[in-house]
């Protein structure tokens, strides 16, 4: 069997990826998670006198907390396998990401494990989130001292 | 009525950031860590156009929640610092305001390492 045959048989027997049904998923969870972090702020900013510009940072915080938890117990697996972009987009899917990595590196050790492995999987989120506001932030600079724009 | 409509805008939004998510993914063919960073750029992008904080104003934790938000506060600390100081603001404001994010998932990985226990693949 020549591979042009094998990938033509592979195709045929893939299942089509249900597009419809995997974003209404996404949308349901991930619209949902974003609705508990609405009620987060809210209670930052009723009981703990935020404002709601510095609600944001305070709900984040405590999002990644409940995805330790729920990480810890194995749960958010389950609820990746379900809802796939719905739970890896929010922030929470950034703090399973680590925790997860932080809990896996324990079999190799504090420092070589936990410490090494922690941004495994996050790390490119940072890098490539400090890299474009860098790059975006210094296109600005040079745009205003040019007086092309205005802060 | 009010607090509903922000629980309203937060679900809508949140989930339509999440349903590109899913297209990038699907539809793409992306892996889950290129279709995250391809929308942590777009957060800050969008906040060096000045478009995100209207969207964060409109919808609450529907726009902070994302991980869009994380390139957008970046982007903002940054440029807030290069409006002050210049040049050396631009690094000394970067993680002015998203600091929350970043030392939180440190301390609870952290944490987490402490209290649980292994269990093969991929929590």
């Amino acid at each position: 069997m020549d591979p042009q045959e094998y990938q033509q048989i592979e195709q045929q027997n893939t299942p089509p990826t249900p597009y419809l049904k995997n974003c209404l998923k996404a949308f349901l969870v991930g619209g949902i998670i974003c609705a508990i972090g609405q009620a987060i702020t809210f209670l930052y900013m009723i009981f703990f006198d935020f404002t709601d510009k510095t609600a944001g940072n305070a709900t984040v915080a405590t999002m990644v907390f409940i995805a330790m938890i729920l990480t810890g117990l194995g749960l958010y697996r389950k609820l990746g396998a379900f809802a796939g972009a719905g739970s890896a987009v929010p922030v929470t899917g950034f703090g399973n990401a680590v925790v997860s990595a932080a809990i896996e590196g324990k079999t190799e050790g504090w420092v070589l494990g936990v410490g090494g492995n922690m941004f495994k999987l996050a790390g490119s989120v940072i890098l490539f989130g400090v890299g474009s506001a860098f790059f975006i932030a210094l296109i600005k600079l040079i745009l205003v001292s040019m007086g092309v724009v205005e802060w | 009525m009010i607090v509903f409509y922000s629980f309203l805008f937060a679900f809508i939004v949140g989930g339509i950031i999440c349903v590109i998510g899913q297209l990038l993914m699907d539809v793409g063919k992306l892996t889950p860590g290129h279709t995250l960073v391809i929308l942590v750029v777009s957060g800050a992008i969008l906040d060096g156009l000045g478009l995100y904080e209207p969207l964060i104003d409109f919808a609450g934790a529907g726009a902070t929640v994302p991980i869009t938000s994380f390139g957008n506060s970046l982007t903002h600390g940054a440029l807030a610092e290069a409006e002050k100081h210049g040049w050396v603001g631009v690094l000394t404001g970067m993680f002015e305001v998203t600091s929350s994010g970043i030392s939180a998932a440190i301390v609870f990985g952290f944490i987490a390492a402490l209290i649980f226990k292994p269990k093969g693949k991929a929590n």
